[in-house]
């Protein structure tokens, strides 16, 4: 019985303050992307959780989020009987079918493709992907340029998605379709909405 | 019906059962009935809140025609709360309406029910009780009920 | 040209004042009592959760109280609350063939399984006002009648065994329940949503759009096969255990109507169904909902559409007394710039007229 436990605990101390905080973070985050928004260490979940990416999905998840799952954290019954607990959360194995992805194994995820871009009826109805990363000083800069950016910004997170310029600029072709990115980076998070162009190189 | 549920409650074989049984009738006390149980509970344990009381909706459903498809006709307000005991049992709730207390109350005696040595108790003073004044609930509608029904008769007109 | 007009917060906060007052009425009078109107104006609660589509019965009766028995304002603020809270999942089906009956009633059936159980119903009644009601006066305490309980079957299943009427509802293969509250309606809609439209749809309009069936507007020859009223259990399955919980019981107004038959050359001849089920005891609502749900069978029958009531677009998109009352009251709010834009087309138009009629005049005038 303490093994499950574990499940029931860790979540917002404060539901309505903490995920307020939260969002709050989140949205600042999207309407400033590449902007890093500290975020407090307010929940506890289980491994591979990060206090980040726990908060977000709790912040966002509800009983009506379909979210996918990669490997490293779907393989956790800890985590994902976390994640079920606190949020009421959908679990879905198809991606393209998913309003949020949460992502621990950024190297080995599926192409930014195989996920739900949304219809020109409604380009909400696509994936926010949750993105596990170290932190926000990486070596390799980006350029990020778009709504929400005066002229241009950096963008130095730890790791990105394979062959991410690339994947990117198709993503941005499909608009107003196309998916969103939030990294979940150690004590902080940042965002990359779809309006944004990327390229290599700092300002 | 609730004599049915008592009945499953007391199945001490710790199957879900017993324990859907005993839940099934937390849920359905009153307020009232909780806390004059849990004042009167000998050693109460530590009681720590992991979750709620929240108060939330579910959607209802029914079925067309009665017995057909699945459609959604309805919300209801539910509160749920998740307690743990200082042995550690994790007790849940879930009731219709938005009484916090009775709900957190509920998931209390619902840990205490998963404890072997607890177990008797909460059947003898929390569920049964309960389920005899569901059931007499029960008996008293039904028979007003049934004072209701119409007995048919056929009157003969004419000769043979 | 845009002009801000700003104002009125003075006058705004005044009319509510003023309308507190004017709901708490007298003071010499008793300020009712939620549990006054739960108890004693039941219906009305129950209306008020059918198409506020929120079982809550202290939260409908706040809101009828706070509408001054207003309904519609009342299920507006139903509406409104609902849409603060977070949801924690759908139920499973209600079981309607285990209700705990409170009144039960077959029109095609005299001797039905159970009996027929008038229970606290207006029939039968003179429709007289009872001046002793408006006095405080001792109220009988209901007869009883003690006997073993007994099987109430649907009767439906009754007729359904020698396949004399269609089956339940079924819905194409795969579908997935719809819920209008979570995914914008696109017509045409499957059954599922049409019936959840109508259950939280206005008593008012659904009883008329019915009347139009039975005045000739797409006749269905309905029966009332049954109606029932009462409590069922209501059962919810959660992450955190691995049994559906029971979280109480509500009560609900059951309606099936037992509509004309249908053949085909595949098909013998049966009975159609029309189906009804509304929170609360709400008997009219339920019937009218199932010879709706009947109506708008059409298209899924084979039947020609050419009623109002059989339009499906048109019964589900104006069945919605908040989105109706919305858009009607709307009116109200300051229109004052389109209005000027209005009254000045009128002008130039006018002026337009006056002119072309002043050239008429001229040539008439010239010719002669």
């Amino acid at each position: 019985m303490r093994a499950a436990t574990q499940v029931f605990e860790g979540g917002f101390s404060d539901a309505v303050l903490n995920s307020q905080e939260v969002f709050r973070a989140l949205m600042d985050a999207m309407a400033n992307p590449g902007r890093i928004m500290l975020v407090r260490d307010l929940v506890n979940a289980p491994a591979p959780l990060t206090p980040v990416m726990a908060a977000i999905a709790a912040t966002l998840f509800d009983h009506d989020s379909t979210v996918w799952c990669d490997r490293a954290i779907a393989g956790s019954t800890a985590a994902m009987g976390w994640l079920k607990f606190q949020t009421g959360l959908k679990l879905t194995s198809d991606p393209s079918g998913a309003q949020f992805a949460l992502v621990h194994d950024i190297d080995v995820m599926p192409s930014l493709e195989a996920f739900a871009k949304g219809s020109s009826e409604y380009p909400d109805r696509s994936t926010t992907i949750i993105l596990q990363i170290a932190g926000f000083s990486g070596v390799e800069a980006l350029t990020l340029e778009g709504p929400g950016i005066e002229n241009a910004t950096s963008f130095t997170p730890s790791n990105l998605p394979k062959l991410f310029i690339d994947q990117w600029t198709a993503n941005r072709a499909t608009f107003p379709r196309g998916v969103d990115l939030v990294f979940a980076g150690r004590g902080a998070l940042a965002a990359l909405p779809r309006t944004t162009r990327v390229s290599r190189g700092e300002v | 019906m609730s004599d049915e549920i008592l009945e499953a409650s007391r199945k001490d074989d710790g199957s879900d059962g017993g324990r859907k049984a005993a839940m099934a009738l937390l849920a359905q006390a009153t307020s009232q009935e909780l806390q004059a149980f849990w004042s009167q509970w000998n050693e109460k344990p530590e009681v720590e809140t992991l979750r709620g009381p929240e108060t939330g909706l579910v959607m209802v459903r029914g079925r067309i025609g009665g017995g057909g498809e699945p459609f959604n006709f309805g919300e209801a307000t539910v509160t749920r709360a998740t307690v743990r005991l200082g042995n550690g049992a994790v007790g849940h709730a879930y009731a219709l309406g938005r009484q916090g207390e009775k709900v957190r109350l509920a998931a209390v005696f619902d840990a205490l029910w998963q404890g072997e040595t607890e177990r008797r108790a909460v059947e003898d003073k929390v569920l049964a009780p309960i389920a005899r004044r569901l059931s007499d609930d029960l008996e008293s509608k039904r028979s007003e009920t049934a004072a209701t029904k119409v007995d048919f008769f056929t009157m003969v007109r004419g000769d043979d | 040209m845009y002009v801000a007009v700003k104002g009125g917060e003075a006058a705004i906060r005044n009319a509510h004042t003023l309308l507190a007052d004017r709901r708490r009425g007298d003071r010499s009078v008793p300020a009712i009592r939620l549990d006054q109107i739960v108890e004693q104006l039941a219906l009305a609660v129950d209306r008020v959760m059918a198409e506020g589509s929120l079982y809550d019965t202290e939260l409908a009766a706040l809101a009828v109280k706070q509408a001054r028995g207003d309904m519609i304002e009342a299920i507006f603020l139903v509406r409104a609350y609902r849409t603060t809270l977070p949801r924690f999942g759908y139920t499973r089906p209600v079981d309607t063939g285990r209700m705990a009956i409170e009144r039960r009633i077959s029109a095609t059936f005299k001797d039905l399984p159970g009996g027929q159980l008038l229970g606290p119903t207006f029939d039968y009644t003179h429709r007289l006002l009872d001046p002793a009601l408006a006095e405080e006066t001792p109220v009988e305490t209901p007869a009883r009648r003690v006997e073993a309980p007994e099987q109430t079957p649907r009767v439906t299943d009754i007729l359904g065994q020698d396949g004399m009427i269609e089956a339940d509802g079924e819905l194409p293969e795969g579908s997935e329940t719809g819920d209008l509250t979570r995914e914008p309606l696109s017509f045409p809609l499957e059954r599922d949503l049409r019936l959840q439209a109508l259950s939280r749809g206005d008593e008012g309009f659904l009883l008329g759009l019915a009347y139009s069936t039975q005045r000739g507007y797409a006749r269905s020859h309905p029966f009332a096969g049954e109606i029932r009223i009462g409590e069922v259990e209501v059962e919810l399955e959660v992450a955190e255990l691995d049994f559906p919980l029971t979280l109480g019981r509500i009560r609900v107004t059951e309606c099936q109507m037992v509509n004309q038959f249908k053949g085909s050359s595949r098909q013998p001849p049966q009975f159609t169904r029309g189906y009804g089920l509304v929170f609360g005891q709400s008997e009219r609502k339920s019937m009218s909902m199932a010879l709706c749900d009947r109506a708008l069978r059409a298209r899924e029958l084979g039947e020609d559409i050419t009623a109002p009531a059989q339009d499906e677009e048109f019964v589900i998109s104006h069945s919605d007394n908040v989105q109706s009352t919305g858009f009607v009251e709307h009116l109200k709010l300051p229109h004052y710039v389109d209005f000027q834009a209005e009254l000045d087309l009128v002008r130039r138009m006018r002026a337009e007229h006056e002119r072309r009629d002043g050239e008429t005049s001229d040539t008439q005038e010239a010719a002669e």
